[in-house]
């Protein structure tokens, strides 16, 4: 076995086993951890299809950022986990449905043609000094520019929007406006009192 | 006897011995940083005691140079006691996790122009993605020592990375518009010409927002609210003791040196002497002179030293702020700082004749 092989189960092996441990594990901070490691091995094997940029994008992003305030999220709430397993058997069948429909709608997706190797030939080998990471830019902000636009405008409204859901000021709490503290007259902080010294006989 | 020594390493099969040359410059790397990270504690110690009118550790060999060796040996020799109800297996594993993103940056940062680990595309993102993991060693510390303290250090400090990192990846996307790469190789060339063709010029407040948020994100006096010692007695590493204590120190220590490193890359020319395009060549045929003065790598690790003792001058300097003042800073500050800053570079560069002030 050739030595590339070689990485590419390990990180495989280690990607299912990580995803695997997502929905298995009692624990929901362990599970967020397996999932940074489903990320970290995905990214692996993303760098091995000389898809770096999107490697190092996807740790920065997920691995980096979005699990990290997930995290915190769930470090934060207190699970009680036998009242989170009452009525599994209700939901059982209905989950098991939607389990199955996943399962082959991607058996039907993935066995079609469109995502056969003849659909993806070979590029052949890259020209000295390609580099993924300038045609991926070039890519996005020529050919696929509106897109990339409208993508970004939904995720500004986005976080907008949740920030307006959110932000509520109470009229009691007590908080500074360091705008107020700078501009302020020394005059009506401090009174200077001028009186005469006194002496005792 | 060089014949024989030929013969055994061709003998080895090829793949091997690309993993064991690897293995070699990565131990020549490492071991060099980790002896700076131990003599930057030292360096600490001493600085901030004569600033603070003391003389720092005297006791332990001359001039107290032994002090760093005498600290290993004694976290190492001391116990590891894990809490009560703790995660074992993450309690042990978050200093682990908390070094290694520190170490592992190094593998793309040039040291000249000829010297490097290794040379990828996409440095500066490799960099930024490795340094955004670190947090996860004070998170999970935190969460695994089960004990309060630690728990509200670990989320005061994730709240203060996660902001302190948007405003660093915004500094550093003005120097890649600037520099046109994100190779540090190519980024670093970009800057030759003499000490006025470096980026700190036209990127000035990129730079001090990048030092910045760099003090911050390694979690710093006067940053250092997830220890702050007066509220929550040590932050994320109360439960800590021996070797796993000393692994989170060694992290800050490492942290420190690649920001520091970075900053030398990103903004002071790395490796270029700031005089460099401006002696004539024939000065830089001198012997001892000429290599003094030309570019090298001792030019990048003078850089890196000034910005360490830059972080240890503003430990003993400041007082430490407050949680909400920080989080201000990091929001409502730099942010918008850098966002207005790359606006206008985008704009100059690309709508008016003066876009080479940036190149």
């Amino acid at each position: 076995m050739e030595f590339k092989q070689l990485i590419f189960y390990f990180f495989g092996t280690v990607l299912v086993f990580a995803a695997t441990m997502v929905i298995t594990v009692r624990n929901p901070v362990k599970a967020a951890l397996f999932l940074v490691l489903a990320f970290v091995s995905a990214a692996g094997l993303w760098l091995m299809l000389q898809a770096e940029f999107l490697a190092i994008a996807l740790v920065l992003v997920y691995v980096g950022a979005v699990m990290v305030l997930f995290l915190f999220v769930v470090m934060m709430l207190d699970i009680n986990l036998v009242r989170l397993r009452e009525g599994f058997g209700e939901y059982l069948p209905i989950g098991g449905l939607v389990a199955v429909l996943l399962v082959a709608e991607m058996a039907i997706i993935l066995s079609s043609d469109r995502f056969g190797p003849a659909q993806m030939p070979d590029p052949g080998a890259l020209p000295a000094g390609h580099s993924n990471t300038r045609e991926l830019g070039r890519q996005l902000y020529t050919v696929y520019a509106y897109p990339f636009e409208i993508a970004a405008a939904i995720l500004l409204t986005a976080i907008v929007a949740a920030i307006a859901l959110t932000l509520r000021r109470r009229k009691d709490t007590k908080y500074q406006n360091p705008a107020q503290q700078i501009n302020i007259e020394p005059r009506e902080r401090v009174r200077v009192v001028k009186m005469r010294s006194e002496r005792k006989n | 006897m060089t014949k024989y020594f030929m013969n055994v390493w061709s003998a080895f099969p090829d793949w091997s011995q690309v993993l064991l040359l690897n293995l070699g410059m990565i131990i020549l790397i490492l071991v060099p940083l980790m002896l700076s990270v131990a003599y930057l504690t030292y360096a600490e110690r001493k600085i901030i005691g004569y600033m603070q009118v003391r003389i720092g550790p005297n006791r332990v060999g001359p001039k107290g140079w032994l002090q760093p060796i005498a600290d290993a040996v004694k976290l190492l020799l001391k116990e590891i006691i894990v809490p009560t109800k703790a995660s074992r297996f993450l309690f042990v594993f978050a200093p682990i996790l908390a070094f290694v993103p520190a170490l592992a940056a190094w593998a793309v940062i040039p040291f000249t122009d000829t010297l490097w680990l290794s040379n990828i595309d996409a440095g500066l993102l490799f960099v930024l993605a490795l340094t955004s993991m670190g947090v996860y060693g004070v998170i999970i510390a935190g969460w695994a020592s089960n004990s309060k303290y630690a728990f509200l250090g670990s989320l005061r400090s994730a709240a203060q990375i996660v902001a302190y990192e948007i405003a660093m990846g915004f500094a550093l996307v003005g120097v890649l518009m600037a520099a046109g790469s994100l190779n540090l190789r190519e980024i670093v060339l970009a800057q030759s010409g003499g000490v006025h063709q470096w980026y700190i010029w036209p990127l000035f407040p990129l730079f001090l927002v990048y030092l910045i948020s760099g003090v911050a994100e390694t979690n710093r006096a006067p940053f250092d609210v997830a220890e702050g010692e007066s509220e929550i007695v040590a932050g994320f590493h109360v439960e800590y003791s021996g070797m796993t204590f000393a692994i989170f120190f060694l992290a800050e220590y490492a942290n420190m040196i690649l920001i520091s490193a970075l900053c030398a890359i990103m903004f002071l020319g790395g490796w270029l002497s700031p005089l460099d395009g401006i002696l004539p060549a024939k000065l830089l045929a001198w012997p001892v002179l000429g290599t003094l003065l030309g570019n090298g790598m001792h030019w990048l690790l003078l850089k890196i030293s000034f910005i360490l003792f830059c972080f240890l001058w503003f430990r003993a300097t400041f007082p430490r702020y407050r949680y909400d003042q920080i989080m201000r800073l990091g929001w409502k500050v730099f942010i918008p700082v850098t966002l207005v800053w790359i606006g206008v570079m985008g704009a100059v560069m690309f709508l008016t004749p003066w876009g080479f002030i940036f190149h």
